[in-house]
């Protein structure tokens, strides 16, 4: 069984005299052990509320969470919250795109990070000091006696990702929630933060949740993709298979409009048309059909339901890109 | 789709004034040996400068007519405020930026303000740029009455709508308000308020990072659609280099206020000399797993320096996998000419580009 089993999980928010808004709606994949899992999609996908509901860090007014999230068979969504807080932070940990505003300004980071390790693994304060310093030198930042002392304006941006990375790290967490870890930096900063996620992965086995909406990012990090649109898983598969041929229109879509330093310059890119305000709702066709080139009359009347097509490759299409035909297919200008 | 009024001026790169018969190979931008250094201020009463950013410090580029110059370099190089200075929004503290003729370092008031029509800034953030209060007829129309452009109500409404059809919206988007659009609708409005003056050189800075990325190529092809249509000159700072090389034909990089490499673009992303070029293209993420399982990649310790204090000798030197004790940290290398218009700031770019210098292995991981 997996470590992490995510099923049918679905996010509404209720707010009076609006409509209800369904941010995510009936996603399920799993986890293994020391492998890395990414949730792939553009800005309003639901692949950031999908990591907030696993991590039960949503608000509790005005959200619903249904579905199921279970880490090693216990089912998390129900847990009462003093047992979901000892076991976060713990089991699981959650690192954050914006590392300003995730780090306590007025704390200093040592403190920060033994915090965690003196609430969850009983270390007095001196033992949890020692080992922060162990932790700041693991995830590279140099002189880490000094910089325990500092508090977060007086580190780089790299530097603070790799104290937010260390203090998600302090528990040795069986899962690690990574929400766009790198977007805030620059790329060869970037290139050191990814090294880093992948060594711990190979390394401490924990399983690693990847959000992220840079397609470069999950081809160098993910194992396994889940493609995002409007909610909805449109597309699952292993990292070589989905870039070798997406199969879904939007998956290639996406691939065919990031202009790319491995491929001959001066192509004109194959834009998406429109944009996410021109989505019907799921429950009149697929939501992605206005945009789509290869939309047929019954995409915009029956719901395309995710089907498995091969082992370990899911697709939620009503006329997918044939598999002979995919590595000349381009969605239209 | 664009109206054909036999308009004689809709969207040229003539001059007013100055001179049509200017020489054709002559640059429309020059930078020679720009520098903006911004003062730091220390105490309440007395104001004392306690040391200098040095923000932007001795760089000379060029930038034809009609083509795409390419600026890139990570947060914190420079690349904004050289932007910001070539517009003049920025007082450079020494250099010369030389537009079309004029030195734009030596001119200010009115004269200034009549040059400012010939260029025009797109920002990246379209939210905070576009008046929110203001409908996309006023923005556009703001600039066309500044410039005396506003030439009764039939041509200026021609005008318009000829606009919003070349960056892709209908017209009736004249009534429409900033926030009823979305990024990449906004960011096309901010382009026709930019094109609406008629300029001839557009900075555009980091255009596309703020978008999603199936509408970055929408905006993409807009602004390439829009030089061929007008033969606009193009001065793009990006931080994303495939971004940048799609769009460039001549590239410069930048590190710590300083150009340290510069080619035309094929040339620069298949030959790259500089360490710092070399490191920055190895890291940014390729969306292909098998090029991402193999490739090499030249990990760069550490972080920027700070502006404020930058090392002695090569900029680069704190980070560089190749750094030579004696030399990298005791002479700052000038921009040498190594092959046709390839220009390296750097001692050792050839022992490097051959492999003949021991290093940045140790740097370089599988």
């Amino acid at each position: 069984m997996a470590l992490l089993q995510v099923r049918d999980l679905s996010v509404r928010f209720v707010r009076k005299q609006e409509p209800t808004v369904s941010a995510v709606d009936g996603v399920s994949f799993d986890v293994q052990a020391g492998r890395t899992v990414g949730l792939v999609g553009e800005s309003g996908c639901g692949k950031s509320v999908t990591s907030l509901a696993i991590m039960g860090l949503l608000p509790g007014r005005g959200t619903e969470v249904s579905g199921s999230v279970r880490l090693d068979g216990d089912e998390l969504l129900r847990l009462p919250r003093r047992e979901l807080d000892r076991r976060r932070g713990r089991d699981m940990s959650m690192v954050f795109q914006d590392p300003l505003t995730s780090l306590n300004p007025v704390v200093p980071i040592g403190v920060q990070i033994s915090e965690v390790m003196e609430r969850h693994r009983g270390m007095s304060r001196r033992v949890a000091r020692g080992e922060a310093a162990k932790l700041l030198e693991r995830v590279g930042i140099p002189d880490p006696g000094r910089r325990l002392k500092e508090y977060s304006h007086q580190l780089s941006g790299g530097m603070r990702q790799r104290a937010l990375i260390a203090m998600a790290l302090a528990c040795e967490p069986r899962v690690l929630v990574a929400d766009e870890p790198t977007t805030a930096l620059d790329v060869t900063i970037q290139a050191q933060i990814l090294n880093l996620l992948r060594e711990l992965v190979a390394e401490t086995g924990t399983a690693l949740i990847m959000i992220t909406h840079d397609l470069g990012v999950v081809a160098g990090t993910c194992d396994e993709v889940n493609v995002l649109y409007a909610g909805r898983i449109v597309e699952s598969a292993e990292r070589h298979e989905l870039f070798a041929g997406p199969r879904h229109p939007y998956t290639a879509g996406l691939m065919a409009s990031v202009p790319r330093l491995d491929t001959p310059r001066g192509n004109r890119l194959a834009p998406i048309s429109g944009s996410v305000e021109d989505n019907i709702p799921w429950e009149d066709g697929c939501a992605f059909s206005p945009r789509c080139s290869r939309a047929l009359p019954r995409c915009s009347e029956r719901t395309p339901e995710i089907e498995p097509i091969e082992a370990g490759r899911w697709l939620r299409c009503h006329n997918p890109i044939e598999e002979h035909a995919r590595n000349t297919e381009r969605p239209h200008d | 789709m664009t109206e054909t009024t036999g308009e004689p001026n809709s969207g040229s790169a003539v001059p007013d004034g100055a001179g049509a018969q200017e020489p054709a190979d002559r640059p429309l931008v020059e930078l020679r040996d720009l520098r903006v250094h911004f003062p730091i201020k220390r105490g309440v009463l007395l104001d004392r400068t306690v040391g200098w950013v040095y923000a932007v410090d001795g760089v000379s580029l060029r930038i034809d007519r009609g083509s795409t110059y390419g600026l890139v370099g990570e947060s914190g190089c420079g690349k904004s405020t050289l932007g910001k200075t070539v517009l003049r929004l920025e007082k450079p503290s020494s250099g010369s930026i030389v537009l079309d003729g004029t030195d734009m370092s030596r001119v200010s008031g009115e004269p200034l303000r009549r040059m400012r029509r010939r260029m025009q800034m797109v920002f990246q953030d379209t939210l905070s740029s576009l008046d929110p209060r203001q409908s996309v007829e006023s923005l556009l129309v703001e600039g066309l009455r500044a410039h005396g452009m506003d030439e009764g109500r039939g041509r200026t409404e021609r005008r318009l709508r000829e606009l919003l059809s070349a960056v892709g919206l209908p017209a009736s988007a004249l009534r429409r308000y900033p926030h009823e659009f979305s990024g990449g609708q906004r960011q096309r409005v901010g382009i026709a308020r930019a094109l609406a003056v008629e300029p001839e050189l557009v900075v555009a800075d980091e255009p596309v990072s703020a978008l999603d990325v199936s509408v970055q190529a929408q905006v993409l092809n807009v602004l390439r659609d829009l030089q061929d249509e007008y033969g606009l000159t193009y001065l793009v700072i990006a931080h994303d280099l495939a971004v940048v090389r799609h769009v460039a034909d001549r590239v410069g990089v930048m590190y710590l206020g300083g150009l340290v490499e510069e080619a035309d673009s094929d040339e620069l992303y298949e030959r790259p000399l500089h360490p710092y070029t070399r490191a920055l293209l190895s890291a940014v993420p390729v969306p292909d797993p098998e090029v991402e399982d193999s490739r090499e990649r030249i990990l760069l310790s550490g972080d920027l320096p700070s502006p404020a204090d930058p090392p002695a000798g090569c900029p680069f030197q704190t980070r560089c996998p190749w750094r030579q004790p004696g030399v990298c940290d005791v002479e700052r290398p000038e921009p040498r000419e190594l092959g046709e218009g390839h220009r390296v700031a750097c001692h050792y770019a050839e022992s490097i580009r051959d492999g003949a210098l021991p290093g940045g292995s140790a740097g370089t991981v599988e």
